[in-house]
This record gives structure tokens, sequence and C-alpha cells, in this order.
């Protein structure tokens, strides 16, 4: 019992200093692509052990299983990279100096967010000339 | 089976996240499970008209596996670069990876996994989904990271789902 004890308190302190670590790669990285690196990694492991805890504390403590920590782990997998790229998206385009850092396709056409977004200009352009 | 069960894994999905959703291994629980497990995917057949197909199930299992470990080796990578380093001085830069794989699905798992992992973030896909923008947080030889994700990552899903 005290050695389950131990390894549950061990891995929610792994599980907070990652989570810290997270949030300060979050507030010290000098830029918004950078940034998102904090949250997206440092948060999972941290999420993670926290849940791991979680389960163990209810499993040998409680002498309750539990599992739906599983499913919470699950879909912060599933959630994290659409958060991430959807972020990453906005801000290449709203930021006209992080377009020209992008690298190329190398396919004939451009990045899908620049692509969509002339096109959509090209679209409003053709609305207003016909409402005039 | 087709005509009953029209996304097999859809099905087998939804059961799972049931049982663990009302927190109870039992066979009620599994009962209720089954059978949304079956109505739902039965009822919003028309919506999915195409289903993914996974070719080798065992080879998910592997790849499960390399990914929690490489997502528990980012983490120490990531929590020692925050810390130790200044902001200004990491060599972060956007590669592009050209992509062999086709299907739809199988892109979004490598774009998941990309951004799970190792100082990689996928930002963007090419319009015509055939390259994936990536930014890496530090990296010295941009070449080797693309390498890296196309061995490591990509081939393994194209085994699985092409």
């Amino acid at each position: 019992m005290v050695i389950a004890e131990i390894a549950i308190s061990l891995l929610i302190l792994v599980g907070a200093f990652f989570l810290f670590v997270g949030s300060l790669g979050l507030a010290k990285l000098p830029d918004l692509m950078r940034r998102l690196h904090g949250p997206t990694k440092a948060t999972t492991l941290g999420i993670g052990s926290m849940l791991i805890a979680s389960m163990l504390y209810f499993w040998i403590v409680e002498g309750n299983p539990s599992i739906h920590e599983l499913l919470i782990t699950l879909f912060l997998f599933l959630t994290a990279p659409v958060t991430a790229q959807m972020i990453a998206k906005a801000y290449i385009l709203h930021n006209i100096q992080e377009r020209e850092v992008l690298t190329e396709t190398g396919r004939p056409v451009g990045w899908a967010t620049l692509d969509a977004a002339e096109a959509d200009e090209h679209s409003e352009v053709t609305q207003t000339s016909s409402n005039a | 089976m087709a005509r009953l069960f029209p996304h097999p894994i859809l099905s087998v999905v939804i059961t799972l996240v049931w049982v663990l959703l009302v927190n109870d291994i039992s066979a009620g629980a599994a009962a209720l499970g089954i059978l949304l497990g079956w109505a739902i995917p039965k009822l919003t057949h028309p919506y999915w008209p195409d289903r993914p197909r996974i070719r080798r199930p065992l080879a998910v299992l592997e790849y499960v596996g390399i990914v929690l470990k490489d997502i528990a080796v980012s983490n120490i990578q990531v929590a020692y670069l925050v810390l130790f380093r200044r902001g200004d001085t990491l060599r972060s830069q956007y590669v592009t990876v050209p992509l062999d794989l086709t299907t739809a699905e199988a892109i979004t798992a490598l774009a998941g996994t990309i951004t799970l992992t190792p100082g990689t973030v996928s930002a963007d896909l090419s319009a015509d989904g055939r390259s994936l923008l990536v930014h890496c947080l530090e990296t010295a030889d941009p070449a080797a990271t693309v390498a890296q994700i196309k061995e490591r990552y990509e081939g393994r899903l194209k085994e699985i789902f092409e």
C-alpha cells in the first residue's frame, strides 16, 4: 500500500512537472510557432502521468477500478494535434511575415491555407463587382 | 456482415468508448455498447460512403507503441529545450515533407503523430494534399528530420493503410 502511494505520488509529481514545463514553454518562447510546441507535447505526458496516477489510486487504494481516464487520454491525443494545426493555419493566414519563411510545397500548388484564402479573395472581388 | 456492420472499426470504437464512458466493465454496459456500436454506424451510414481499410491490424499496435515511446522522449527533449535554452537561440524552421501516403485517414494519422512527437508540429497541407508543412523547434539538419519522419512513421502508416 505504501509503495503504491509512493508510486502514485511520483506519477503526480512527474505529471505536474511536465504540465508546468508545457505552460512555461507557452509563456517563455518568443513566437507563436515555437510556443505551440510546449502545450502540444509537454502536456500530453503530464496529463498522461496524472491519469495513470488516478487509475492506480482508484484501483489500488480505493479498490474500485476506474478506466475512463483512458478515454481522456484518447481524446487529448486526438484533439491536441487538431487544435495545434488550426492555430498554425490561422497564424500563417494572418501573419504576412510568416508566409515569407515557409518552405516551398514541392508541388505545382501552394499551401492549402493560402491557396484557399486567395480563392476566397477572388470570389469576394467577383461578388462585389456583380453587386455593383 | 457488411450490411449489418457497414463500418466495423467504427462499431468497435463506439463500443469501447461507451464501456469506458460508463466506467463499468460489466455485461450490461458491454451489451448497450454493442447495441450502440451497431445502431449508430447503421443509422449514419449514408454520411460515411467510404470506409478506411486497415490492411494490417497488428501493425497498428506496433505503431501505437512506437508513438507512445516517442511521445515520452519528445516530452523530455522539449522540457530540456524550454528549461535550459533561451527561446531566441533555438534553430526553429519550417520543413516540407513530401507525402507518399494518399488516403485521408493515413495523412491525418501522420499529421497527428508529427505534432505529438519530438520537436515537430504539423502546420499545413499543400492544396493538392501531397506534401505537409512541418515546423521544427530545434533542428540542425532539416533533411535528416524529414527522412526520419518518412522512415519512422510514414513507412509504417503506408503498410497499415495502403
